[in-house]
């Protein structure tokens, strides 16, 4: 596999932010209560993540150690309102429904740790692909944790009744915790626990038992 | 860098040491102007859509609330606020107000104000006031629906607020707006009674507040407060009350 290439893929299936480094967690909890947030939550951080990483790769080599956070987060920071004020222009009823966690994007660790770990020290090519790689792998897990929350706890995807619910004459009886935020946790969990199962290299090195005086 | 062509001075500005004060102030001030720029044109680009997109949501929610109670298209009026009197139209202005009588902490409140009125044959059957008010840490916007004797809740229901997920944002849900109906705002003697309380409310005067979000129903008691009294609708309301010969 070529080197550009790899930029792209590893962070979607390999290196993916969030299972592996278990970072931007909050809002996998937060809109993954429906594919249809989950999606438009993917879009807005790719939007933010793959041109943050651009101009910060593009002006790299001027910006000042002493103040490059500040610069960073300002700049992703603009381009957070930017996609809020969008959404609420064009897509008022889903941003309404996302309410402040487009905002929040700014304190997502992926995009602050792609801007300060890749983007400082690559061309804006290379900062763009891992850019797009690494919000792929965002989507990735947020579309499939929305896809299981609003099937189990709704009966439904994207809004389309799949099982049909007790409440509307069906024989599905909706899960209410899958409608909770803890139940994000949980699959959350269950995923890191079956890519490690499977890429054992990717599970932290368990931690040595401290050595304990035997009692005399 | 004593160049007089604006070119080979950007240059000699580029060519810098990225821990030379000058240009790290150069760089801050570039980054923080392109980037306000860029907020503030989109800001004021997209605005016309979002107010357009608010609009349409708080229509759509009286055409709801309407649905739910069952009602149908209301009238529209200006009213004078002061007064309580009917204006052709609404001239934009607004009045300070007092610390002491600002109850909802508005800092200001328009003088003309936009009520609909459900009428039967000419005979009132539903009031729909807009009201809004500081609740923890945002403004709450909403309409209270009034009954025809002017004292018995209709319905309240919240379409704007951003108050804490899962807590105070809960004022927007049916099931919390549902406690409204039937309460009762004044007393016999005509004083406004209405609150928020902690825990479970006892009495027609009492809503149940919603734990961990009391400071957001004390907002939503002091906006009743405020709009039910002189400052708020209070002469509209008296006038209607005289107008049905109560």
């Amino acid at each position: 596999m070529s080197d550009r290439l790899r930029t792209l893929i590893d962070p979607i299936l390999v290196a993916n932010p969030v299972t592996l480094q278990v970072l931007g967690i909050c809002s996998a909890l937060a809109v993954t209560t429906s594919l249809a947030t989950a999606l438009v939550m993917s879009a807005a951080l790719i939007f933010v993540l793959t041109l943050s990483s651009g101009v910060i790769s593009l002006i790299r080599n001027h910006i000042p150690r002493s103040i490059r956070l500040i610069v960073q987060i300002t700049i992703i920071a603009s381009l957070v309102i930017v996609v809020d004020q969008m959404l609420q222009a064009y897509l008022f009823a889903m941003s309404k429904r996302l309410s402040v966690f487009v905002g929040l994007i700014v304190s997502n660790c992926i995009v602050l740790g792609r801007a300060e770990g890749f983007a400082m020290h690559n061309r804006p090519g290379a900062s763009l692909l891992d850019a797009i790689g690494n919000g792929l792998g965002y989507a990735l897990i947020l579309a499939a944790i929305g896809t299981v929350r609003e099937l189990l706890g709704a009966g439904t995807l994207m809004g389309f009744t799949v099982l049909p619910t007790t409440a509307h004459g069906g024989w599905f009886t909706p899960w209410g915790l899958m409608a909770l935020p803890p139940s994000a946790f949980f699959l959350l969990g269950l995923l890191v626990w079956a890519v490690r199962a499977i890429r054992p290299e990717q599970a932290e090195p368990l931690r040595e038992s401290p050595d304990v005086e035997a009692p005399r | 860098m004593a160049s007089a062509n604006p070119l080979s001075w950007w240059r000699g500005f580029l060519a810098l040491p990225n821990d030379n004060l000058a240009k790290t102030l150069g760089v801050a001030f570039l980054v923080a102007l392109i980037c306000s720029l860029l907020v503030s044109i989109t800001a004021v680009a997209l605005k016309p859509l979002r107010d357009a997109n608010r609009l349409a949501d708080s229509a759509a929610h009286i055409t709801g609330m309407l649905e739910i109670l069952g009602a149908g298209l209301p009238d529209t009026h200006f009213v004078d606020l002061a007064t309580g009197a009917y204006v052709d139209h609404d001239p934009g202005t607004r009045t300070d107000l007092p610390e002491e009588r600002d109850l909802a902490g508005l800092g200001s409140r328009e003088d003309v104000a936009t009520v609909f009125e459900l009428r039967d044959g000419g005979k009132l059957k539903l009031v729909i006031l807009p009201v809004r008010g500081t609740g923890y840490q945002s403004t709450l916007k909403g309409y209270l629906a009034l009954e025809a004797d002017l004292n018995t809740v209709a319905a309240l229901s919240f379409y704007a607020q951003e108050e804490t997920p899962g807590l105070g944002a809960r004022i927007a849900e049916s099931a919390w707006q549902a406690l409204w109906p039937g309460k009762r705002l004044a007393d016999a003697e005509d004083v406004i009674r209405i609150e928020v309380v902690k825990g479970a409310g006892a009495g027609v005067h009492q809503v149940d507040g919603i734990s961990g979000a009391t400071r957001t129903g004390t907002g939503i008691t002091n906006l009743m407060r405020f709009w039910l009294g002189p400052d708020g609708y209070g002469p509209y309301l008296q006038r209607l009350r005289k107008e049905a010969g109560r």
